[in-house]
């Protein structure tokens, strides 16, 4: 039986760049794009699911200050070690950080986007973020440019970031109520003072929705992102993504709070904690009624580099870019060689996809049978395809299969069952954390998986599976769902085992 | 009468541009205060500009040589929780 791909059953074709079922995004968001946005979003890794598992993107750090303090940020920002927003391990001057943007968009043809995210806020550092981009904007024109920020100081800078073709903004918005606001900001800068309490908040979200507004007006697309903090702003969540979808924000993305102790964040010190996985997955559920929402964030630092799961700045420290030799011309005729590949590909994809979804809509219709859903975790290194293997795997992909077909649910990350010696003596442990990891899930894909965690995580519930090596990740997943079906497994008899996970 | 920056301070460029005596600037270990220069801001504004966004709580001491903002004063963090 052929499933069919969630909301793909609608009347209308797909069509355009994003389209393969899993955009974070539901496909039918997506398509619905009018053709000039979904230009802008197709290869955008932070903005297209689907455009995740291909193009890369990366942060330069030139922008240090900031303008307001969250209670889950401190200041220090040089820990290679961490890898979290507000960390990076070297500063730049606009003047490097261009020449890193070109090392590395020369070496790593995938990568489409340039992001200035911090350690500080961007628009806090007016003059060096806008320098970085003037220059970028003459030098890489092949680059997409894009900034985000706290937004205290966006509506003043509106028009001079829509002189540089940024065209992709995101303000974080942890709520629109200043008595919730007051706990998530202690201060902020205004006007030259230093303004604490419930009236910075206020001044803070007026400024967010004002600048989300004039961005809108100007047909800049805007992501809004927002932590999740438990007890403080998680039930709020849902009614700030109503509204900034009511305002025009194109995609929201619900991220939780990261709050280990040794961060020396008020958060971390105070015992806050982030939400579990079930709780910000609910959350999403619950605000995707009325926006589309993002789940393949990976909350990266400030001066990441790489497709979203990876990080290989450490490849381009100052020192080693220093060395290179760009000719940024001739990397801009292979770069463009290479997308046109990774284009023509997406599009073979959709082609297919489009076929397989009429099929379904002549012959699938009546023999709808209603199962229950089911999670399974994905070993991937990107492409779309699983590729990875359960020993090498840093992070899972969660996707649930159900009678309606596949969706992407986020990503879970954890220690490598296998890497390299050091782990792998410890490998007891490291097993149990991935499978506490994966609860829930009752697969796992993956190109291999060794012999010894196999046992483990049968018991588990969680079904080892090596067999679709190199196959797309949503076929996979539907073929290992059909199994499921045709073994009696799909009956409502685990639900229980379901919810205890 | 002048401020000045500590060792606390991280580098993170914040204050620089707000100076209106242009008494900030870059060094190393960490940016400094010309003590020639720096009038506290009299003036030009109700409040020390440097010490007004800096977000480091004792990376800027007044002429007395305590600091402009305390311990705790800036993130809520319980004295005995910044301890640990």
């Amino acid at each position: 039986m052929q499933l069919p791909v969630i909301n793909n059953t609608a009347s209308e074709a797909p069509k355009g760049g994003c389209s393969a079922g899993s955009c974070g995004s539901t496909d039918d968001q997506m398509n619905h794009l009018p053709e000039h946005i979904r230009q802008k979003v197709f290869n955008h890794p932070c903005y297209s699911e689907e455009a995740h598992h291909y193009f890369a993107r990366m942060h330069v750090a030139v922008a240090p200050a900031c303008n307001i303090q969250c209670n889950y940020c401190n200041r220090k920002y040089d820990c290679a070690n961490e890898s979290r927003p507000g960390v990076v391990s070297e500063l730049h001057h606009p003047v490097q950080a261009v020449k890193k943007v070109l090392a590395v968009a020369a070496t790593i043809p995938q990568m489409t986007v340039l992001g200035i995210a911090g350690p500080g806020d961007p628009l806090a550092n007016p003059e060096r973020t806008f320098e970085t981009f003037r220059m970028l904007s003459e030098q890489a024109p092949d680059i997409k440019l894009c900034v985000s920020t706290n937004g205290l100081s966006l509506p003043e800078q509106v028009e001079e970031l829509s002189k540089y073709n940024i065209d992709h903004v995101t303000i974080t918005i942890n709520c629109v109520d200043p008595d919730v606001g007051a706990q998530i900001y202690p201060w902020i800068f205004w006007k030259n003072k230093r303004i604490k309490g419930r009236e910075a908040a206020e001044i803070l979200i007026a400024q967010q929705q004002k600048g989300l507004e004039m961005l809108v007006a100007k047909g800049i697309l805007v992501k809004v992102n927002s932590v999740m903090i438990p007890g403080v702003n998680d039930k709020h969540l849902e009614e700030v993504s109503k509204i900034v979808k009511a305002k025009g924000a194109f995609l929201h993305n619900v991220m939780p709070l990261i709050s280990e102790a040794e961060h020396g964040t008020f958060y971390g010190l105070t015992g806050q904690r982030g939400p579990t996985n079930e709780e910000l997955q609910a959350l999403q559920d619950a605000c995707e009624g009325d926006m589309n929402m993002m789940r393949h964030c990976r909350q990266c630092r400030a001066d990441a580099v790489g497709l979203l799961g990876e990080d290989r700045g450490s490849e381009f420290t100052m020192d080693k870019v220093e060395q290179m030799e760009i000719n940024y011309p001739e990397a801009m005729k292979m770069r463009a060689e290479v997308h046109a590949a990774i284009n023509e590909e997406l599009e073979s994809k959709r082609l297919a996809k489009e076929s397989k979804v009429q099929l379904v809509s002549i012959q699938g219709v009546q023999k709808k049978e209603v199962t229950r859903p089911v999670l399974m975790a994905v070993a991937t290194k990107g492409g779309g395809v699983i590729n990875e293997h359960f020993g090498h795997a840093g992070e899972f992909l969660i996707y649930e299969a159900s009678s309606d077909g596949v969706r992407f649910i986020g990503h879970r990350k954890t220690t490598p069952y296998c890497e390299g010696d050091i782990s792998c003596g410890d490998g007891e442990s490291v097993l149990d954390k991935t499978l506490k990891v994966l609860a829930g899930c009752e697969a796992v894909l993956c190109s291999k998986v060794g012999y010894e965690p196999w046992g483990p995580l049968e018991a588990a519930g969680i079904q080892p599976n090596g067999e679709h090596a190199m196959e797309p990740i949503e076929d996979a997943v539907l073929k290992v769902y059909e199994e499921m079906r045709v073994a009696g497994k799909l009956e409502a008899k685990q639900d229980e085992q379901q919810k205890v996970a | 009468m002048a401020l000045e920056i500590i060792e606390l301070c991280t580098n993170c460029w914040a204050c620089q541009p707000l100076c209106p005596s242009k008494a900030i600037y870059e060094a190393k270990p960490h940016f400094m205060i010309d003590p020639d220069k720096c009038n506290e801001c009299s003036g030009d504004f109700e409040d020390s500009q440097c010490s007004s966004i800096c977000p480091i709580e004792g990376a800027i001491l007044n002429a007395d040589g305590e600091p402009m903002n305390p311990p705790g004063s800036l993130t809520n963090i319980p004295l005995q929780k910044l301890a640990a």
